[in-house]
């Protein structure tokens, strides 16, 4: 527990008993399986770069420590190669026992503000990388293509259809989606009076 | 084979905004290989599976099974040029025909908009339909204008052929069929340490952390490099294209190292290797080219090109 006293320690000895369920629900059911033999991490082209080391997430993952795994950036380094999974001996599947932590981990309110941004789009143009400029449609008549493609982009009811099965789901409340909108929407209009 | 085969053609997002060449290269091919491609009108992100199914699995399920839905409807496969949008579209395929639970609740949600993931199509990536169902053989046989002497590093990319035990296509250690596709465009085969390295854009790092990302690119280059060099670099993904790609300018910006390698996708190379002219599906709008304003190195491609400058010097 972070006492106003001691501001600096680092909570580790906190265990959530509930965690490793809550994992295995979502989508890492082999995480028991893990018997510790690094063969994930020595793999990992993440771990070979950045501080992140998924056998240690497991590991404490598995001893109940979840606000450190939660809360940690290194959780958000995993680029989903797969290549620890097609490597563990156990089975364990570590890129789905990650994916599955980080949806722990925005349920609780750890999300990037880029990530926002991305799930964000989706519910606005049905697309995370959009046709949001006419010098993208430029781009597409310059190689010989329509304008705007089949897709989303130029079927508004499709948009339609994810709002309302992201409400449905609330992975528009899960994202603040509304929230998010109108901190852009303020931006804009700051940006216009300035310029 | 005594039908063309037909699929939906799923475009994601990259390809049609980003690398609208690709699309174009892409109706190119299929159509010399007579392979069909329609419209799937409609579609969305797929969503990106390392993105969205790290927020939240379910809604991931979701959106990707209404992508399924409209192809369910037509009853023809899907077929994408996308490693991410194959991974989404077909995991969430395989996952919801094998987990009772989590089929409930996306069709629970798919309700509100009266749909249902009924399961039965399939879904292929362009790679799957050139080498099962044009096949190799057909492919060199259309080719008029083989890429002798160029020398092609490969970067197949992660979730065409991963995890293995469950997409059971090729072996994520020893992957063969991409490089049978590549290599019958006639380009030279450069093997390099680091082939089967991911890009670094996946999992959501690339709008996490561009300079992490980045950083797995250039180890890559790196490897290339150590290997003698590579004139083209061909991937099955366009994001995978967009970081090899724009990524260079990217990182000649943060790491002040300069590389100038032409990335291509594989349909734009078997485009190019059936004899079609670059400037017919635009592949100089990579977004390398564009922010360098530069061109593709048409010498060491070897492909004669006739620039403007050409007609005003001979004049
Ligand atoms: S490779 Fe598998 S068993 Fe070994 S540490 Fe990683 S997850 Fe655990
Ligand atoms: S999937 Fe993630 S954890 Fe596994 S090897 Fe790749 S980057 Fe590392």
């Amino acid at each position: 527990m972070t006492s106003a006293d001691q501001p600096d320690v680092h909570v580790i000895d906190e265990v959530d008993t509930e965690f490793v369920d809550m994992i295995k629900r979502i989508g890492g059911p082999n995480i028991q399986s893990c018997y510790q033999c690094g063969t994930c991490s020595g793999s990992c082209p993440a771990g070979a770069r950045t501080n992140y080391l998924v056998r240690g997430i497991i590991r404490k993952a598995l001893l109940g420590l979840k606000e450190d795994v939660i809360s940690s950036q290194e959780l958000w380094y995993c680029t989903t190669c797969y290549t620890c999974t097609d490597r563990c001996p156990q089975d364990v599947q570590p890129t789905e026992v990650i994916k599955a932590i980080r949806n722990v981990a925005v349920a609780e309110g750890y999300m990037l503000e880029p990530h926002q941004k991305v799930a964000a789009k989706v519910i606005e143009a049905g697309h995370a990388v959009p046709l949001d400029k006419e010098s993208w449609q430029k781009l597409r008549e310059k190689v010989g293509l329509e304008p705007v493609p089949p897709n989303a982009s130029g079927n508004p009811w499709a948009i339609e259809e994810i709002r309302k099965i992201t409400s449905k789901s609330g992975f528009d409340k899960l994202i603040g989606y509304e929230e998010f909108m109108r901190a852009e929407e303020e931006k804009k209009k700051e940006q216009e009076k300035k310029g | 084979m005594a039908k063309n085969p037909k699929f939906y053609h799923f475009l994601g997002c990259v390809i049609p905004h980003r690398y609208p060449s690709v699309e174009k290269a892409t109706n190119l091919v299929f159509e010399d290989l007579g392979m069909e491609l329609l419209d799937l009108v409609g579609a969305t992100c797929c969503p990106a599976p390392g993105v969205f199914g790290s927020f939240e699995r379910v809604t991931w399920a979701t959106v990707a099974a209404r992508n399924l839905t409209l192809a369910e409807a037509g009853g023809h496969p899907i077929t994408t040029g996308c490693n991410g949008c194959f991974a989404s579209l077909w995991d969430s395929n395989h996952e919801l025909k094998h987990d009772e639970e989590l089929r409930k609740a996306v069709n629970n949600n798919l309700a509100e908009i009266g749909r249902e993931f009924k399961g039965t199509i399939e879904v292929t990536h362009y790679v799957d339909a050139l080498y099962d169902y044009a096949g190799v053989e057909a492919i060199k046989k259309r080719v008029t204008r083989p890429f002798e002497g160029v020398r092609m590093a490969l970067h197949p990319g992660c979730h065409w052929m991963r995890p293995k035990l469950i997409k059971k296509k090729d072996d994520s250690e020893r992957p063969h069929i991409f490089k049978e596709v590549c290599e019958a465009s006639g380009a030279e085969y450069v093997p390099y340490k680091d082939e089967l390295i991911c890009c670094g854009a996946g999992g959501a790092v690339r709008t996490a952390d561009v300079k992490v990302s980045l950083d797995f690119t250039m180890q890559k280059f790196e490897s290339i490099i150590d290997a003698g060099g590579a004139d083209i670099i061909v991937t099955p993904c366009p994001f995978c294209e967009l970081q090899l790609d724009l990524g260079q300018v990217e990182i000649q910006k943060y790491f002040e190292k300069e590389f100038h390698f032409d990335v291509m996708h594989v349909t734009e190379l078997l485009a190019l290797a059936f004899g079609h002219e670059p400037e017919e599906f635009g592949l100089a709008t990579h977004l390398q080219y564009m922010q360098r304003k530069n061109q593709p190195n048409w010498e060491r491609l070897g492909i004669e090109v006739h620039k403007p400058e050409d007609v005003v010097a001979s004049e």
